[in-house]
């Protein structure tokens, strides 16, 4: 089924705070279009003011994050084809922000909550001299999580902040990722479980695995990152065997 | 967080600071400033189908411009032979050089691989002129041995390879959607998961198209500008003190025509260079106090769309005046197809002093794209502008009506200058190269010559 010439509705977020409501907008639509040139196009032709961040247009930048249809989805990587497909028959596409960020304006949140988690957390610390090496298995290991284009689709969509709220107890998905990246690099020294386990909340995450559905980058944040983490936080935390073990071979660790 | 400056203060000749604006509350700021470091990239955004993302709208060109800097050498685009070309969603988004490094063929709807027939006097001898030729390289390479045999045509210089398939589909020999195939396929999905997972994403998530198993449709899409703000190779500064410049918005290190790969090493040390010498300018200086009439005046002028009645959508505006410029001033140009692009700039700069993006200045992207459009035309009109005088063809500046190189044009300069709020041009020489900088090429050249003929002598 060809999209072209094809006339489209679509109900999309405007205004700021408790103002914002969904408005309705139509357009004819071309071939091969994605849901953000759909964006682009009623921006560029009936709306100029219309608020939507986004740079690169090829799922490489995580800037265009947005719920379409109640998925949350990256609008440059979202094909129109598959919306229309997936739309009821004479019911509008749906846009709207997302939901578990602070509203700037229509489609834009505020997402600096992310950044100021990443400050909080201890970047690797290597060893000094250059005479290192590793496994190639340990670097292809943390390999994933460096495909994370920071959209937050993950912490979006996370019910423990989505839902629940706790910003202030919980990392969120995104920044466990970050953490499981520096906690498994082969050569880093610096010890971030207690943090982990406190600070960073990973308890908090009951492993629905919403975040890894989706990730576009395919990160399987859940089984790769989130669980590695808790395996951690046992072993230090909640294993009578190894907290045993190490009073024996005296090993300092923190808790 | 997402500032976007519009302003560079001034205090007689020299910088002092800047105004800027922020794209989430448009607000506006006032930095004092004792160096000021341009890292703005380039202007390929002025055309319709480009690999750049909306920030290359020659913000920092314009503001230099603007600020009393030169610019040079700005008839000089680079059009990059492989960018997507369907969907139109993606069109121009790139495609990297390393698909034909590991082997990549170009044909055309018949099944040619027509780069053979593109390979210009210059280059004659210097690449495979069989099919064998070419994949026996290609092994070599890719196994990590040292090439005995020529590389393939499809490794020319970008702008021979754009014109190439530009040449192709005009002859009506284009893919579907207008470029030209490229096929890796015959690499095995194994290698190129390996080598190039990120152009496999790419098509699967983008065209719908495998690539270890059918070929990619590409075409030219605008890359690069080679012109920019003329700087001091050692210190990086401009004409007007305290202004440096360093990557794609400077200019002068690749001439005509930038070779792939050196864009990175470009900005790795004359980055470091910029910083250097503006931090050095700095330590040396009183910080410069601000000027409220200049901060004022600044912040009216971005104030000015907001404040209209009404008027046209900046959206369509920039649709069309990239449309513009993409037929007019694209990879072939004429000095009569040139000539209209100039006026049409002229309109289009009246259009976008009318156009009015609705009167918010929270995270209103038309106005962004307002004010983004006066940049657009000024960049434009130095490329148009440059092109039209440059009478040859060289680089990646091509005339339909003036084809090949002219010797005498090859030494000199089009320097793009601001004089009363209107954009002049004039010619310089080419400053001779350094004494010690043509021996060292000289004994490079020396040194590749020899290293040919050992291997062409039986390679033991």
């Amino acid at each position: 089924m060809g999209l072209k010439g094809k006339t489209q509705d679509f109900n999309i977020m405007r205004g700021e705070g408790e103002d914002a409501k969904l408005e309705s907008f139509s357009i004819e639509l071309d071939e091969g279009m994605v849901v953000l040139d759909c964006v682009h196009r009623i921006q560029h032709e009936q709306q100029p003011d219309l608020a939507v961040r986004w740079n690169c247009k090829a799922g490489k930048c995580g800037s265009c994050s947005a719920e379409i249809n109640g998925r949350p989805r990256l609008m440059c990587m979202t094909r129109m084809s598959d919306v229309v497909e997936e739309t009821p028959e004479g019911q509008a596409i749906e846009i709207r922000p997302m939901k578990a960020f602070p509203h700037v304006k229509d489609l834009v949140t505020d997402v600096s909550w992310n950044y100021d988690v990443a400050q909080r957390i201890k970047p690797i610390n290597g060893p000094e001299t250059m005479d290192w090496e590793f496994n190639q298995m340990e670097a292809d290991r943390v390999q994933q999580f460096r495909e994370c284009i920071e959209c937050f689709l993950c912490v979006n969509t996370c019910h423990v902040l989505r839902d629940h709220a706790l910003f202030d107890d919980f990392a969120g998905p995104r920044n466990l990722v970050r953490l499981a990246q520096y906690e498994m690099h082969p050569l880093d020294t610096e010890d971030r479980i207690p943090e982990i386990k406190k600070e960073f909340g990973v308890e908090y995450c009951n492993i629905t695995r919403c975040c890894t559905e989706v990730c576009p980058a395919g990160i399987q944040i859940t089984d790769d990152a989130i669980i590695q983490l808790k395996e951690r936080v046992v072993d230090r935390y909640y294993d009578p065997l190894q907290r045993i073990w190490r009073t024996i071979t005296r090993q300092n660790v923190r808790y | 967080m997402e500032y976007t400056v519009r302003h560079l203060l001034k205090e007689g000749d020299r910088v002092t600071g800047c105004v800027a604006y922020t794209r989430v509350d448009g607000d506006f700021h006032a930095f004092s400033a004792k160096s000021v470091i341009l890292a703005t990239g380039g202007i390929t955004r002025c055309w319709s189908v480009c690999s750049g993302s909306w920030e290359y709208t020659g913000d920092g060109h314009a503001l230099a411009l603007w600020a009393g800097a030169e610019l040079r050498d700005m008839e000089f685009v680079q059009f990059h032979p492989t960018g997507m070309v369907w969907p139109p969603s993606v069109r121009g988004i790139l495609v990297t050089e390393g698909v034909r490094g590991e082997g990549g063929r170009l044909t055309n709807s018949e099944g040619d691989r027509f780069m053979f027939n593109y390979v210009p006097e210059m280059f004659a001898g210097d690449h495979a002129e069989t099919i064998e030729e070419s994949d026996q390289w290609v092994e070599e390479v890719v196994s990590g041995k040292l090439a005995t045999v020529r590389r393939p045509p499809e490794l020319l210089t970008r702008d021979v390879v754009a014109k190439a398939i530009n040449s192709e589909v005009k002859a009506g020999r284009g893919s579907p959607h207008g470029g030209a195939f490229l096929d890796i396929s015959h690499r095995g999905e194994e290698a190129i998961l390996k080598k190039l997972p990120s152009m496999h994403h790419q098509f699967k998530e983008l065209a719908g198209v495998d690539i270890s198993k059918e070929p990619m449709e590409v075409g030219p899409t605008a890359h690069y500008v080679m012109g920019g703000v003329r700087v001091n190779a050692e210190t990086q500064e401009s004409n007007v003190p305290g202004l440096f410049a360093c990557g794609e918005v400077a200019s002068g290190l690749h001439g005509a025509n930038r070779l792939g790969g050196n864009s990175l090493s470009d900005l790795i040390t004359f980055g470091k260079r910029a910083g250097e010498h503006a931090a050095k300018r700095a330590e040396d200086l009183a910080q410069p106090g601000i000027e409220d009439t200049q901060v004022q005046s600044a912040i009216e002028i971005m104030l000015a769309p907001l404040n209209r009645e009404g008027g046209e959508n900046p959206g369509l505006i920039y649709d069309e005046m990239r449309d513009m410029m993409q037929a007019k001033v694209g990879i072939i140009r004429t000095k009569e197809e040139m000539t209209e692009a100039m006026a049409d700039l002229l309109a289009f700069n009246k259009r976008q002093e009318a156009c009015f993006p609705g009167s918010s200045r929270k995270y209103n992207s038309g106005w962004h794209q307002a004010l983004d459009l006066k940049n657009m035309v000024d960049v434009s009109t130095a490329a148009t502008l440059a092109a039209l005088t440059r009478e040859e063809s060289r680089g990646g500046h091509t005339r339909d009506d003036f084809p090949g190189e002219i010797e005498a044009w090859g030494k000199i300069l089009n320097i793009i200058y601001m004089e009363d709020g209107e954009i002049k041009i004039r010619q310089e020489d080419v400053e001779p190269m350094r004494e010690d900088l043509s021996e060292a090429i000289t004994e490079v050249k020396t040194m590749i010559a020899e290293r040919a003929a050992e291997q062409a002598g039986g390679g033991n």
